[in-house]
């Protein structure tokens, strides 16, 4: 089992209840060990993407635009501009000679074309190397424009996709306070680090609703340039996510003074509780918020608890792995499965931090398996040892999990099923029911084969 | 005659809307799979291989592992020679790979990495080791496609294991192109029945799609045995498919270094490319066509007649690789269906003059050729043709939802259906299934168009 991890690697594993935790993370993937994780641009793009009436144009070789094209799940109620792939497309010769020109004759179109209210232009590796002024070429743009033109500096090689993460947010950074914020109620939220993946946001939103606070941006998911730049008009931030919008928080804290709290919308309790934070910083001005917010909740479980109960019949004891690329989240789908009676047994991140995995040591189970960066022969030689009976994870996974005869729940970036919310969870309940209880793995060769072996051996008796 | 035109002549289009290719790192990934004991491994950054790999995996549903050398910051400014040593050690250690195919990415041939300079220091340095065959292959993705990447690749696999003429054998190399794996099969089939040993470079029948197993393996079996690439000079002779290659690729190179003739013809899609297969392995084996093929060439004239007055006259757009393209075209010729416009994002390898030889004599008009488009260029153009049928990859889906037409799905990526990596698109029974479909597609269009809902047509 072992032999799966390679000895650089040793440090970014630990058991539960096996010592103190000291688990080595936010460092770079190793070379050769085919790590799951991407890269700095990745990192920024997940995080700017769902801007759905901004241009987002790639400025490199076509590969970065194009593996980034309308994979994601973001949903917008009105401007698609993000499901566009947008590239400068650099050729060798603007390699040699600089892709500034071209650059610039690409906004110059693109803008015209589709007049958005403003534009992202990544940087990618490439374009670190052969040094054009993207700031430069920027801001040029933006006054001939007239709309924001900003730079977003995420050339992969310049650290892991928790760097691409600040990159999006410094760019982002930049719109806050420039639109008018006379008209936004002293009862408002911004909501950071939602992507409205098939809509989730809009579940949120209209819990928000029910309980009377506003909302004043999404950030990102079904997001508008106009309501970012206003959005330091809200009374607070509300940081879901491993910390992938956590920096501009931070950031209007410090300019703004508008404080955030950390929250999260995946299962029961985290949800639940994230309302219940909300009602009470504004109990003051609203008194009645808290007892709109406990009908809210409990009108929502009165709904939801009996069917979760019959999910939890046939799921009970059921042993889960996961893999996610924010840790945060992996806090959530913890209390979650136990809520199906499933026991978690190993979960791993890509961009955990040491106090993400301090936590999740408190949280789990002893003898859980908590990894940092993996890669697909130490995620299946866990799954092998812990016998398990579903994963979940993102597309590189599912196939990992599915050669060993082994369910699996997609839970990233790329799942069009919104397990959000009240109404997410039970989207989230009936997903790993039907992957956990489904025939087909009765058919794989590892179930098969013990199956064999069990009666074989009961034969024998 | 047609008119090609591309980006350069339309100097007021410069940027790159929903692009009709991919890069050429990933086409030389995908072709490293191809091999017994292989795994692709990715100079540059980690984000290069990721990207890859998830693009590789939503189309095939297999686990595809790809490794990188994870380059940073520091080897960016530095030079990134001490992680690809350190990378290739450690995929020895976890992989115990067979071969390992290095390709490189636009950050290692922009900063000047010299891998074979590299490699050779590698092999010094490490000699005592059991070291496994290491293929090179640059790929810088500013320079062409991932169909060059991929002929780029097999080239190299070629070039750097098939070192020595080997004792002729009378078998034959097939290097197919990017097929589906189920073209792979196919084409072993055929070589079966003709009864000659074969070797297909890349085969991806198995690797790119196994069955279920009882343990995660490292690498998948399958794959073209390494000793039978090196064994690739003592063939009869090379058919290598593809009528858009470039002057440098592996049929070329076995001709060139050992003498073995390279039989260059188009990918065998349709009736008369197929016969064209089927010719050059009668030619090089001495052996008749076997009697199902012969059967099977009948039925798939049987169905052109049954099928002819539900498609004739209808108008395709089709893009994807030129390749792909020109055999599509050869195909959707010979059914009566007019391609009215024809892309693809590569350029510089004659699509037109193909298009034209493989449709010559029975296609009504040359359709509009347009090479190194994007997707928003074939809009603008196919959008005013009025087309009734789209057929390509899954990337052209939101144009034919956009224009209420069918997409029929060929080709690599396919996304947003299931078993892209089953479709067969070769030989006979490919042009069978292809015609299957794309009559079905007419018939289905027509009843839901229709207010009566005849339900017998």
């Amino acid at each position: 089992m072992t032999n799966a991890i390679l000895e650089e690697r040793k440090d970014q594993i630990h058991r539960t209840g096996q010592g103190d935790i000291d688990i080595a993370c936010n460092r770079e993937s190793l070379a050769g060990a085919v790590s799951q994780r991407a890269c700095v641009f990745c990192g920024s793009r997940v995080v700017l993407y769902p801007i759905a009436d901004a241009l987002h144009l790639v400025h490199g070789p076509i590969g970065c635009a194009v593996y980034t094209w309308d994979i994601r799940g973001a949903l917008s109620s009105g401007p698609e501009l993000h499901r566009q792939s947008f590239s400068t497309d650099l050729q060798e010769v603007d390699v040699i000679f600089g892709g500034e020109k071209k650059l610039e004759a690409a906004l110059d179109e693109l803008i015209d074309r589709h007049s958005p209210k403003a534009a992202f232009v990544y940087s990618t590796c490439i374009v670190g190397i052969i040094g054009d002024d993207l700031e430069a070429v920027c801001r040029q743009m933006s006054e001939k424009k007239g709309i924001p033109v900003l730079p977003v500096m995420s050339e992969g090689f310049k650290g892991s996709k928790r760097e691409g993460y600040l990159a999006a947010c410094t760019a982002m950074f930049k719109l806050v306070g420039t639109e008018d914020v006379s008209d936004v109620s002293p009862v408002s939220v911004n909501i950071l680090g939602d992507f409205n993946l098939a809509g989730e946001i809009w579940i949120i939103r209209e819990y928000f609703r029910r309980m009377g606070v506003e909302v004043v941006a999404n950030i990102t998911g079904d997001g508008r340039v106009r309501d970012v730049g206003r959005s330091h008009g809200a009374a607070l931030n509300l940081v879901q996510c491993s910390g992938a919008t956590l920096d501009l928080a931070k950031m209007m804290e410090e300019k703004y003074g508008k404080p955030f709290i950390r929250v999260s919308y995946l299962g029961i309790e985290d949800m639940a509780d994230s309302l219940y934070q909300v009602a009470d910083f504004f109990k003051d001005i609203d008194p009645n918020i808290v007892k709109r917010t406990e009908e809210l909740v409990k009108e929502e479980l009165s709904k939801l608890m009996p069917e979760v109960a019959r999910y939890r019949k046939d799921l009970e004891g059921k042993k889960v792995a996961m893999y996610v690329g924010g840790s945060f989240k992996a806090f959530s789908l913890l209390k979650a499965f136990r809520h199906l009676g499933m026991k978690v047994v190993m979960v791993g991140s890509q961009t955990g931090t040491k106090e993400d995995y301090a936590e999740l040591e408190r949280i789990s189970d002893p003898g859980t398996i908590l990894v940092d960066d993996a890669n697909p022969l130490e995620l299946s030689a866990f799954i092998k040892e812990k016998d398990v009976d579903l994963f979940v994870g993102g597309v590189k996974e599912r196939p990992i999990a599915y050669k060993l005869g082994v369910g699996f729940c997609d839970h990233n970036h790329e799942r069009k099923e919104a397990l959000e919310g009240f109404e997410g969870m039970l989207n989230f309940a009936r997903e790993v029911h039907s992957s956990v209880m489904s025939p087909v793995w009765s058919f794989v060769p590892r179930r098969a084969n013990k199956i064999n072996t069990i009666e074989k051996e009961a034969g024998n008796e | 005659m047609s008119k090609v035109k591309n980006k350069v002549e339309r100097p007021n289009f410069v940027s790159t809307t929903n692009a009709c290719k991919l890069c050429t790192p990933l086409g030389a990934a995908m072709a490293f799979r191809g091999v017994e004991g292989s795994i692709p491994f990715l100079h540059g950054s980690q984000g290069c291989a990721t990207y890859m790999r998830r693009y590789v995996i939503s189309h095939f549903r297999e686990p595809v592992d790809i490794a990188s050398s994870a380059l940073g910051e520091k080897a960016a400014v530095y030079g990134g020679g001490a992680n690809l040593k350190k990378g290739i050690l450690n995929v020895m250690k976890k992989y115990e790979p067979e071969m390992i195919g290095v390709a490189t990415t636009c950050l290692t041939e922009t900063i000047g990495d010299d891998v074979p300079m590299i490699l050779h220091e590698f092999h010094k340095e490490f000699g005592d080791l059991k070291l496994p065959k290491i293929v090179r292959v640059s790929t810088a993705s500013y320079n062409g496609t991932h169909t060059d990447g991929w002929h780029g690749a097999v080239c190299s696999m070629v070039e750097q294991l098939c070192t020595e003429k080997a004792e002729a054998d009378g078998s034959v190399n097939i290097l197919p192109n990017m097929i589906s794996c189920e073209d792979v099969r196919e084409l072993k089939d055929i070589c079966d029945h003709f009864g000659v040993k074969s070797t297909i470079l890349p085969d991806i029948s198995e690797t790119l799609d196994g069955p279920a197993l009882e343990d995660y393996v490292k690498i998948p079996s399958g794959g073209t045995p390494i000793a039978d690439i090196k064994n690739m000079s003592a063939a009869s002779g090379t058919i290598e498919f593809g009528r858009c290659l470039g002057p440098r690729t592996g049929g070329v190179a076995l001709e060139k270094n050992f003498a073995v003739k390279n039989h260059r013809i188009g990918i065998p899609m349709g009736l008369r490319e197929t016969d064209v297969l089927f010719d050059t392995l009668e030619d090089i084996t001495g052996t008749p066509t076997p009697r199902r093929y012969e059967l099977e060439r009948g039925r798939l004239i049987d169905a052109y007649v049954d099928g002819h007055k539900y498609v004739f006259g209808k108008r395709a757009v089709v893009y994807g690789e030129e390749d792909l393209v020109t055999g599509l075209c050869a195909f959707l010729s010979e059914i009566g269906v007019d391609v009215i416009l024809a892309g693809t994002g590569a350029r510089g390898r004659g699509m037109a003059e193909s298009i034209a030889a493989v449709t010559d004599g029975v296609a009504s008009k040359m359709p509009i050729i347009r090479e190194g488009v994007d997707f928003q260029d074939i809009a603008d153009e196919a959008g005013e043709l009025k087309p009734d049928l789209m057929i390509g990859h899954s990337k052209g889906y939101k144009y034919a939802k956009a224009w209420n037409i069918p997409l029929i799905r060929v080709g690599f990526p396919i996304h947003d259906r299931f078993g892209g990596q089953r479709i067969l698109h070769l030989g006979y029974g490919g042009a069978l299934s292809m015609f299957d479909k794309i009559v079905n597609a007419v018939l289905e269009k027509k009843q839901t168009d229709s207010d009566i809902g005849y339900g017998y047509l």
